[in-house]
Parts: structure tokens; sequence; C-alpha cells
């Protein structure tokens, strides 16, 4: 008993359950009878995410439909993941514009990363989870799909307000 | 008296085939439907909600799951002995469900062929043959541990025969005070003690009997407190571990087939049976074919009985359930402590009790009516005060609040090793 073992001598003659079988009893028919049950009826029902809850990326977009990004390669640089693929461009007025912009979302690990470092605020991570598919291909997210996404985004932490309040 | 009319032999025949299909099917049908209750009350206990996708309220879910397990691979393990492995969940589901031929389940019924008896068979060896058929249950569980050649399997096998074996005894001897009050094992007599020869249901004269009994008929249908043969954390699922699609079905099947009829029996026996309280209007028994005694019967007479007696049979699959989700299960040497040293001298002591107290209340020529059951009552009564105080005086078992322990017992020992310096250590033998 070198380390403090507490021992509860129970000679066998001497328990019983009765009582306190009656107790549970009593217990399991008041939480029987409690209409106030914590399933969440998943397709009806969805549940409330937090604001800065991260899900699969947005691309955001100008007015005239071009993506905000400007290639500088910060994302796939910070990327812990390393799932970002992107293949800069330049137009003739000297704009970069990503010519290929892939994100393997299997790969990601939704850190969220991206959207911090993001300078111009084109990528970001969203409050999306419901994203199945059937060929493990389609989970690599191009360009076109990245700014057709149209969930919410997700907030970014604000050094000022620590704790989102 | 009443002369109904007995049913010819061809009208009999006809009656009692479509009785038993009858019967037959709303088992079934009770036994899918309590799978679903079982989950859905279980889930209500845990706070979740259970099954309720399928039709209204999951009122589907167990067409639902028999379709599943219907085409499902089947298994068979290698080593398995295949024709024991096969025989098996028919050897389990048959008694299972051939126990209910002898309840009386209503009140009898007239029909223009004559009075029809609400119960497949009326033997005269009533609850003689329902323990017969009960301990017989226990071959498919020892023979799918033994066929599967697995050590779990076998091991839930075992285990399930030793505590059949022992609650067998309890059961019986649990059910000796009935016969005593009821001069026979028929259970249309039984139900006829506690209509009117003593007006009082045999919950009240032999409520000890009535506890044992629903202890050991938790353990005779290996659910939970006492579900040692499949104990999962321990043995997988035991005798079944190594079943697949509808065969696995079937065990389960025949579990909820014993449910019922142990409900079913516990109703009949200590609960009045079908029988309506405080009301003289459907006390009725068959005394010879289409003579009954008592009660005019009616069709609405059998079928407000029925309604009845479905309710405490539910009630009783509802009290199995509620235990099943509340009491963690026993450990194995528990199981036999219970069983053999407080069922059974309790049984024993008991059926000297009540075999006393008649004998007394026969001396003083007391009539065998509701005074004799109010009397039995009282004594009950006192056995039971008895009996309660002497298995739980105070002795909840509730982990450190262990209050019958001295104080010190319950303190931490002080560490025997300090670390420090010129500190010898006491077992390092220097």
């Amino acid at each position: 008993m070198a380390i403090g073992v507490k021992v509860v001598r129970r000679p066998s003659g001497t328990t019983s359950y009765l009582r306190a079988t009656l107790k549970g009893m009593a217990l399991t028919f008041k939480h029987l009878v409690d209409p106030r049950k914590v399933t969440l009826q998943y397709p009806d029902e969805k549940p409330e995410l937090a604001p800065r809850w991260r899900g699969t990326h947005r691309m955001a977009v100008h007015a005239d439909g071009r993506p905000k990004c400007v290639a500088c390669g910060l994302c796939p640089t910070i990327c812990p993941a390393n799932c970002i693929r992107l293949v800069p461009g330049e137009d003739d007025q000297g704009n970069r514009y990503p010519i290929v912009y892939e994100i393997d979302e299997f790969r990601c690990i939704f850190c969220g990363m991206c959207q911090e470092v993001c300078p111009v605020e084109a990528i970001h991570v969203g409050q999306d989870y419901e994203n199945s598919e059937y060929t493990r291909e389609r989970f690599v997210y191009d360009l076109d799909r990245l700014m057709a996404q149209d969930h919410p985004l997700t907030a970014l932490w604000d050094p000022s307000d620590p704790l989102s309040e | 008296m009443h002369d109904v009319g007995a049913l010819s032999r061809t009208a009999f025949l006809i009656v009692s085939a479509t009785m038993v299909v009858g019967v037959f099917t709303l088992i079934m049908v009770a036994v899918a439907l309590f799978t679903l209750l079982e989950r859905r009350l279980s889930a209500w206990i845990q706070d979740r909600l259970g099954p309720n996708r399928v039709g209204p309220q999951g009122i589907l879910q167990p067409v639902a799951d028999g379709l599943k397990n219907l085409l499902k691979e089947e298994t068979y393990p290698a080593q398995a002995s295949r024709i024991y492995f096969l025989l098996a969940p028919m050897l389990s589901i048959t008694p299972a469900l051939i126990t209910f031929a002898v309840v009386p389940f209503a009140a009898p019924l007239p029909t223009p062929w004559g009075l029809v008896e609400m119960v497949i068979a009326d033997l005269p060896i009533g609850i003689l043959y329902i323990l017969a058929l009960t301990s017989l249950g226990v071959y498919g569980i020892v023979m799918a541990g033994w066929s599967s050649n697995n050590k779990y399997a076998f091991l839930g096998g075992l285990r399930a025969s030793a505590q059949m074996v022992s609650y067998e005894v309890g059961l019986g001897l649990s059910l000796i005070p009935v016969f005593m009050l009821a001069g026979n094992v028929t259970l249309t007599q039984v139900v006829w003690t506690q209509q009117e020869e003593l007006g009082l249901w045999l919950a009240l004269p032999l409520g000890l009997a009535f506890f044992l009994f629903v202890i050991s008929a938790f353990a005779e249908t290996n659910r939970l407190p006492f579900d040692l043969a499949e104990a999962e954390s321990e043995l997988i699922t035991g005798y079944h571990t190594e079943y697949s699609s509808m065969k696995f079905s079937m065990f389960f099947i025949a579990e909820y087939s014993n449910v019922l009829t142990a409900s079913a029996l516990m109703a009949t026996l200590f609960l009045g049976g079908w029988d309506i309280p405080f009301w003289q209007g459907d006390d009725m028994r068959v005394v010879a074919p289409g003579v009954v005694q008592g009660a005019l019967p009616a069709w609405w007479k059998t079928l407000l009985t029925l309604g009845v007696f479905a309710g405490k049979t539910v009630f009783f699959v509802f009290l199995f359930m509620w235990v099943r989700w509340t009491v963690p299960r026993f450990r194995y040497d528990q199981v036999m402590h219970l069983g053999w040293k407080v069922m059974l001298p309790t049984a024993l002591a008991y059926i000297t009790l009540v075999g006393t107290s008649m004998l007394v209340l026969d001396a003083l020529d007391v009539p065998f009516g509701l005074r004799y059951g109010l009397f039995l009552t009282a004594v009950n009564l006192v056995a039971a005060i008895v009996f309660l105080w002497l298995l739980d005086r105070d002795r909840v078992i509730g982990g450190a609040t262990y209050r019958r322990l001295p104080r010190t017992a319950l303190r931490r020992e002080p560490p025997l090793v300090t670390a420090g310096e010129g500190v010898v250590l006491p077992n390092d033998g220097t």
C-alpha cells in the first residue's frame, strides 16, 4: 500500500443493493419522463456553430467576379499541412493573379492560418461541414469551386476581444 | 352457474388453431415492438431520443431491423460444430414461444358455437409445464456457447447454465406459497382464487414470494442485473458471439419472448391475471365445457379483461427494462451468493411461515376468503419488513460513504516511502 490505495472492506454477507437500487430507479425514472433531451435531430436540426468554428474554404471575389487573391504565396508558405497549390500569374497591367489555386481539403487540418495570413482577405475558412463526396478527387477544391462556395465565413480572432464577447 | 353451451369437436379444433396462430402472431408483434420500446426507453433514460426516424415515432424500426437481419450474410465459424450451432437458436426460441400456451389472457368468450376459453391449453399441470420449459431454454444457450468453439461463447454458456440452475430453485420455491393458497397448479384456478375465493391479488398476501419471484424471473430471463451470460464488457456478447444475421436475431426474439412470458406470469400469478380490480362483473371460471361459474360472460368483458391483462403485462415488461437501464451487472460470485444464500433460505422460511399461518387460520376456523387473505397480508407485511431489515439495515454500498466502517479505515494510509536523504526504505533489506 505504498501509494495510499483506499481499501473499502465490504464483507459480502453484509452488503445490500436494495435501497440503492430503488434510489437509482427513481433517478432513471426522472430522466425517463424529463422532456429535455440532448439529441440533435441532425438533418432537421443543425447545430449552432461558434463564430470562430472553422470548416471548408471560400475564396472572396471582386464585384466583377475576379478572385481577390493576388497570388502572393503566403498561404501555401504558412500552411502546416502543405495542402494549398498556387501557380501565380501576372496580367499585362502587372497585376498578379492565381492561375492555379487548389486546396486539398483532405490534407487540410483547418487551422485557419491561411485566412489569418492573407493580406487581402481573399482566402477564408468557413462554417461548412456538409461536404461529402463520392470520390477522393472531388475533395481537391479548385479556384472556381472555392469562389462558388457561399457559406458564412469564420470570424478571425480579435486580440482586443480575446474571448469573443 | 351459467350454461353457455360447449363447443363441438370441430369448432374446438378450429378455435384452437385460430387461437394458436393468433397468439403466436401477437407475441411476435409484441416482441418486435418490445425491442423498439427497449431502445426508446433506454434512450429516454439516458436523455436521448432513440430510433424515431422509421415510420411515426420509429414504429417501423423493428421491420427495418428484421429485414436487415434477413439479408445479412450468415457466417459459420470454421471450427464450430455445425449441427449444434444450427440447433441452438431453435432450441432457444421454441421454449420461449410455447410457454405462453398455458397463460389465460382474458375472460371466457361466449360465441354462437359455444363458450371459448381464452387460453390456448388450460393444462392441469399449468405452472409445472412453464417451469419445465423455462429450464429447457438454457439448453439453447449452453449449446450455442459450446458449439461455437469460442472461449467467450463457452464461458457465457457456462455462466448461463450455472445461473439458471441456481435461480430455478428460487423460482420454484417462491411459487409454492401460491399453490398452497390456490390449492392447484392450474393457472385458471390461480386466477379464480384471486378473483373470487380470496378476493385479493396474491401480491398482497404473498408479497415476499412475489418479490423473490420477480428477482428469479430476472435471472431466468438473463436480463440485466443478471445478464452474465452475455456480459459485454468481459465476454464480448457471450453465447451468441459467433452468431450472425437471423440466427443472432432469434436469440433476441427468444429473450424478449421470455421477458413477455415472465411478465405475463407475474401478472397472472400475483396481480390477478385478467381480473379487473374492485369489480365483480368479470369474476368467472369455466367449471365444465360450456358451464361458467360466477358472472355471466360477455364479449365486451372478454375485450376489457384482455386489455387489463395486456396492461399488467406491459407494466412488468416496462419494469424489466427500467431495471435493466438502472442497475449495473452483478459479479458472478454475487449472483451465486444471492441465489443460494439469500433467495433459497428466504423462500424456504417463507414457505414455512405461510404454511404455519394457514394451519393456524384453519385451526381458528377462519373461512377461506377476504379475512383469511387480510390476515396473511399482515403476516406478510411483518415478514417483508423483517426481510428487508435483515437485507438492508443501513448498509447501502456507496464507495467512500460506506458508513459502518470506522472512520480511520477510510483515511488514506500515509505514504511509507518518503523522498529525502537519510531515509531508510522499509523494503530494501538493509
